[in-house]
């Protein structure tokens, strides 16, 4: 039906639209098709819920804030992974049927449910914060804005794991072992380009993290839901501090004989 | 963990039209690699100017910049060295580009910005985001962390030679401002040729200088940033390069290769390098 092939946008019209959902588990599923009734202004989430509400009550969703702040409803919707709350219905078309599948990089737990909990697992690994010595006796420091800019940038992350779910070392190699994924390269970014911190997490990122790993295609920036620049900004310097520490002979040679 | 199975090659549920980007940088860089090749190994109409064609500005082609040596014959006025040395073997092909273009080949090759562009567009690592892999590479994967691509690593060092060629050009990019007649007498002028490459500085300028190293050693690898003040400022600029580093690649691509494309027809008297100013 020509109508159908664009976009819903009018609030006060309402029109069938096509789901094909994910529906199973860890041993295995497929998707199920759907018809849900959009008016203009509807997001996907929206739509998962009154599905939920009217045809299907044990289909399986995460969500909490609806507004694109917890970080919960991570799904793939056209094979793109983003938030459903935020992905609203008047960007997608409509003359075929919207899927909408969990994330790929990890476990499924059930329908759009997944088992994240593997980055919990890969945060602990991270070493903390470390500041130095208080500046001042009451356990004060002075810092600037300009030394804290960049890392701002950072600390908008949600944690919805979309970037780790679009990294292709996760989601097509599985090296869930060897790679923390771009999550925490942005998270080491934060804490490393700290003016404060003193701990060096140089070593870790080149061996245990597996920063080499990433081979800089920026699918993690492009579907960060925070706009986080996190291949520009926060992996290649970290790159380049290995480099420094690592790789590059001029940079070892200048820290010899600054030590000494 | 019990991971859902990788998708297959190509496999995706995406359905926007994406593989056109990486069919757009194949056909763009593959239409590069062939043109400069093929124009590496002519050895010849890289130069006007000079005591070959009195009266005409010295043009000299970005892809022989700087001449050691001048093929046999040709008096370009530009070598640093002199005539093609006796010692070359004769079975093997001489073009003073082969000196030269490893350098700026071995930049780009190892630039981040081409380097995230071709694993996609060449090997298909991943072709696009959210698109399968071919299942050989699998669990294999290697990526920059082992040898071979480790080695991308050393990408500053071509960034250091990338520096000086940037000197050499503009140097270029000046003589280009003079002619000498037939009694040797110099004239400045300014013809297309010379602002064709001004231009081509300026973009790759743009590229080098907002180079992800760059930016690294200027000023990004200080935490504190008010204390190195200076170096936070440079920071701020390169930033400013660096946000448009794809942009000004593909420019200065473009511009290099048509700056030889300039040279070789004017060289060839199929084109004429008119004169602006002069
Ligand atoms: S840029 Fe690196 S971390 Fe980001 S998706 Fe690509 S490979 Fe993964
Ligand atoms: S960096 Fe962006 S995409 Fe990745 S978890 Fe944080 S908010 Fe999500
Ligand atoms: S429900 Fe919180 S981000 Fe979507
Ligand atoms: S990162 Fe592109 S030139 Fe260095």
């Amino acid at each position: 039906m020509a109508s159908h092939a664009q976009p819903v946008t009018d609030s006060t019209t309402t029109r069938p639209v096509q789901f094909k959902i994910w529906r199973g588990d860890a041993s295995g599923g497929a998707f199920e098709q759907y018809t849900a009734r959009v008016t203009g202004g509807m997001v996907v989430l929206d739509c998962i819920h009154q599905v939920q509400a009217e045809q299907v009550p044990d289909l399986a969703c995460r969500w909490n804030c609806k507004a694109g702040k917890c970080g919960s409803c991570s799904a793939e919707i056209n094979g793109k992974p983003a938030l459903m709350c935020m992905t609203r219905m008047d960007t997608l078309p409509t003359d075929q049927p919207v899927t909408v599948e969990p994330l790929r990089a990890f476990p499924s737990i059930r329908d759009l449910v997944t088992d994240v909990s593997w980055n919990y697992e890969v945060k602990k690994k991270i070493t903390p914060f470390t500041p130095r010595k208080p500046d001042r006796p009451d356990g004060t420091w002075t810092m600037y804005q300009e030394d804290i800019e960049r890392t701002q940038e950072f600390r908008k992350c949600i944690e919805c794991f979309l970037c780790q779910d679009v990294c292709h070392v996760l989601r097509d190699h599985h090296k869930h072992d060897e790679f923390i994924g771009p999550r925490f390269l942005v998270n080491i970014a934060a804490l490393e380009m700290h003016p404060l911190d003193v701990a060096d997490r140089i070593a870790d990122l080149k061996d245990r993290d597996g920063i080499g790993y990433c081979n800089i295609g920026k699918c993690c920036t492009k579907v960060c839901p925070e706009s986080i620049t996190i291949t520009d900004n926060a992996i290649i310097p970290l790159k380049e501090r290995v480099v420094d520490e690592f790789y590059d002979p001029i940079t070892r040679l200048l820290r010899i004989f600054r030590s000494k | 963990m019990p991971l859902p199975q990788a998708p297959g090659f190509l496999e995706t549920r995406r359905i926007d039209r994406w593989w056109i980007q990486p069919t757009l940088v194949f056909l763009g860089f593959g239409a590069f690699i062939v043109y400069s090749t093929w124009a590496a190994l002519q050895g010849s109409n890289y130069f006007t100017g000079g005591p070959t064609h009195p009266g005409a500005q010295q043009l000299l082609s970005p892809f022989y910049s700087p001449v050691l040596w001048d093929a046999t014959g040709l008096h370009s006025g530009h070598a640093w060295i002199g005539q093609q040395p006796a010692w070359w073997p004769t079975w093997l092909l001489f073009s003073p580009a082969l000196f030269i273009l490893p350098f700026p080949g071995l930049f780009r090759f190892t630039c981040y910005y081409y380097r995230g562009a071709y694993y996609k567009a060449f090997w298909g690592d991943p072709s696009s985001c959210g698109v399968g892999e071919p299942s050989f590479r699998g669990t294999r994967y290697r990526g920059e962390q082992k040898f071979p691509l480790l080695l991308q690593n050393a990408h500053r060092y071509a960034l250091y030679i990338a520096i000086l060629f940037i000197g050499i050009l503009s140097y270029d990019a000046w003589v280009s401002l003079w002619s000498v007649d037939a009694e040797g007498v110099k004239h400045f002028g300014i013809s297309v040729g010379s602002l064709v490459l001004a231009l081509n500085v300026i973009l790759l300028g743009g590229y080098t200088f907002g180079c992800h190293c760059f930016r690294h050693i200027i000023g990004g690898r200080q935490d504190c940033f008010s204390c190195h003040k200076h170096q936070h400022a440079a920071w701020k600029r390169v930033s400013w390069l660096n946000t448009r580093h794809m942009l000004f690649a593909w420019l200065s691509l473009f511009w290099v290769g048509f700056s030889d494309v300039y040279v070789r027809l004017c060289s060839m008297g199929i084109w004429t390098d008119w004169r602006i100013v002069g």
